[in-house]
């Protein structure tokens, strides 16, 4: 049975550097077409059922924006 | 559901001053991760000095001291030798540590004091505006190098290899070289840290742990960019690895 | 206090009372004329079980003070003139932080290199803050190998009672003089004054942090911090000003000078006795807070001032700040390391007197 997870994104941390999207080995996560109130494009877990909580989102993020669940 | 990666205790949940990318959030977050997990948070004193370091203390939960430009190894030496049971953390940028702190470096290192130094080596001045550093590349471009670092002909020197030139010393005992370009090295650098605070705890000096990070407002890049420029130039140059490793010989 | 009296080198019996005052680290680098000094910590400070240093310069010293001492330690430094230069930013960053320690500067000549004999051309840089920005710290000048054990002892209770560093100004004469000296008791590490500001120590007591820093870069809060501090000033030249008066009352001129040099006017103003002139003497301990009322009043009651120095003239103009024009204020200095001599300052004095 594969891992499953899920990513959470605060958006207001986020600076919208996008090191996570790089990171993603299954391309769950984007830029977001939204601001957030800094004027940063936060990420965005586009496709999060592709999720394997590998946690590189979590390890390469530099804000701790990103939360991984295990599912 | 359960919690895979969350957010260290030690480390304040507040936004952070640093540019889009910078490898100081990783930074601190590996810091903290490693002080929550050896149960240190009130144990533990961090020296951070100027340099994009000098907010370090607005998000580690810990107590601080600042001392002056280039002198956090010798402020962390006075620290740590009156509070010997505490964790402290030395935190520099290349400029504080290889610049204007080069002897204050050398002889902690060389005294084999028992603090661990986190060397945040990006190959430029960040706070600043992006001069010219001593581990910037030949050939980068810097404020101060405006045509790239020329070590003949504009006398501008080699970059340099800090902890080759510490290993040297007998008072070191580990010092390891990591990188915050990707995941798999983030977590290699993690636990060269993790190492380096559980060997300080265990009563041994000198430990350090350098590491390549990226600096995409003063690289002039954006910071995806960034990453790859460190992947294609710094690491070829500074090698990652335990480049000194005596901690068994010190058992 | 059935402490006997003991025949000691200056440098030696200020390391002495460091130690008795509960100095738990030291950090210093050599230089003429302290050298003792730095020996002497070294022996006992490892005798103690306490912390030496020969740190790699005068600045890493000063840094390794402020580390110790913003961790909770009595930390001191000593240097002599060029190396209290190079102290400077460090003791900035200690008024800055409000971080209590002791540094000796055993004074000798210059600018520059100079020379290794005794000196006073520091005072400008003690006294007026002689790092970069608005601070001053206390600054004490003995006389004697006595009063130097005396004030060194002192110093750590003023640091920690202030928060600020004190220093303690001797030159080179008192370093190497050899005199008779008795030690205080020493204090009980246990019952030195608690640091609640300081770092480390949080899991005992579970407090917020604590940041040792003086960064602030929103500019009303700087300098709501700086006038806060200069609050705390105003206190310390309330309560910490010090001075020796020998004859003011009978003399019409009196001798302004402090350490080595007040010795030397000491002996001109017996000199002077035994010829039938009164010669009256104002010797500063404290050259910051400096004791401008006192001289004020004198000069109120008529008084002229000739000011003794080795240097050029320091001193001297917070003599003339304290007389506001109302009296006459003269000097007579030497430099380079040489001491004036009584039969000089005597014949200086003679010569204003008309006698």
């Amino acid at each position: 049975m594969a891992i499953k997870g899920k990513p959470e994104i605060d958006r207001e941390r986020c600076k919208g550097c996008m090191l996570c999207v790089r990171a993603c080995p299954t391309k769950v996560l984007e830029a977001d077409a939204a601001p957030n109130s800094w004027g940063y494009y936060p990420a965005r877990a586009a496709a999060p059922d592709k999720c394997i909580a590998c946690g590189n989102c979590y390890l390469v993020c530099p804000d701790v924006a990103v939360t991984v669940y295990k599912l | 559901m359960e919690l895979a990666y969350g957010h260290p205790k030690s480390l304040k949940p507040i936004q952070t001053k640093y540019c889009p990318g910078c490898g100081h959030g990783v930074i601190h977050r590996i810091i903290c991760e490693v002080i929550d997990e050896l149960g240190l948070q009130e144990k533990s004193i961090i020296t951070n000095p100027v340099g994009c370091s000098i907010w370090a203390d607005l998000y580690f939960d810990i107590d601080s001291v600042q001392p002056a430009h280039g002198r956090t190894p010798a402020a962390a030496t006075g620290v740590k030798r009156v509070r010997p049971d505490h964790l402290v953390i030395c935190y520099q940028g290349d400029g504080d540590l290889a610049a204007i702190g080069t002897a204050e470096i050398v002889h902690a290192a060389n005294r084999g004091e028992k603090f661990t130094t986190i060397f945040v080596n990006n190959a430029i001045y960040g706070m600043t505006g992006g001069q010219m550093a001593p581990t910037t590349l030949v050939g980068q471009k810097a404020t101060t190098a405006p045509y790239g670092r020329d070590p003949e002909g504009a006398g501008m020197g080699y970059p340099i290899h800090v902890l080759e030139m510490l290993a040297t010393l007998e008072g070191t005992r580990y010092l390891a070289r990591g990188s915050v370009n990707n995941a798999a090295n983030v977590r290699k650098t993690k636990q060269y840290i993790k190492k380096a605070f559980e060997a300080q705890m265990s009563g041994v000096g000198f430990t350090m742990v350098e590491i390549l990070s990226q600096c995409p407002t003063n690289w002039s890049m954006d910071p995806q960019e960034s990453v790859e420029w460190l992947e294609k130039n710094m690491i070829p140059f500074y090698q990652l690895g335990e480049v000194k490793n005596t901690l068994e010989a010190s058992k | 206090m059935a402490e006997e009296k003991r025949l000691m080198k200056g440098n030696d019996a200020i390391g002495e009372a460091a130690i008795r005052a509960g100095c738990t680290a030291y950090f210093g680098y050599p230089i003429t004329p302290q050298n003792e000094l730095t020996a002497y910590m070294a022996r006992h400070m490892i005798d103690h079980k306490r912390t030496f240093i020969q740190a790699e310069s005068e600045v890493s010293a000063i840094n390794m003070v402020f580390g110790a001492a913003a961790a909770g330690a009595r930390a001191m430094t000593s240097s002599s003139s060029p190396g209290i230069s190079l102290k400077q930013e460090g003791i900035s960053y200690a008024c800055g932080a409000d971080v209590p320690c002791v540094v000796v500067n055993v004074a000798r000549s210059g600018p520059g290199l100079g020379g290794i004999s005794p000196g006073q051309g520091d005072y400008f840089q003690a006294t007026r803050g002689g790092g970069h920005g608005d601070y001053f710290h206390l600054v004490l000048a003995p006389k004697s190998v006595q009063e130097a054990a005396e004030l060194t002892f002192e110093a750590f209770d003023l640091a920690d009672q202030w928060r600020m560093p004190v220093m303690i100004l001797a030159d080179g004469m008192i370093g190497q003089m050899m005199e008779g000296v008795t030690f205080p008791e020493p204090r009980d590490l246990e019952k030195l004054p608690a640091r609640p500001w300081a770092a480390g120590g949080q899991y005992k007591t579970h407090r917020p942090i604590n940041h040792v820093s003086s960064i602030n870069l929103v500019p009303d809060e700087l300098e709501a911090k700086v006038h806060e501090r200069f609050l705390r000033y105003e206190q310390i030249k309330k309560k910490e000003i010090r001075f020796e008066e020998v004859n003011t009352d009978k003399a019409d001129l009196i001798l302004v000078a402090y350490g080595t040099s007040s010795r030397v006017c000491l002996g001109a103003q017996q000199m002077a006795k035994a010829l039938g002139i009164e010669l009256g003497i104002f010797r500063p301990i404290s050259l910051w807070p400096f004791p401008y009322d006192r001289i004020a009043a004198l000069a109120a009651k008529g008084k002229r001032f000739l000011t003794v120095e080795m240097s050029m003239g320091q001193m001297v103009q917070d003599v003339q700040l304290a007389v506001a024009g109302k009296a006459q204020v003269s000097f007579y200095g030497r430099c380079g390391g040489n001491i004036p001599t009584e039969e000089a300052v005597l014949a200086e004095a003679r010569k204003l007197l008309g006698k």
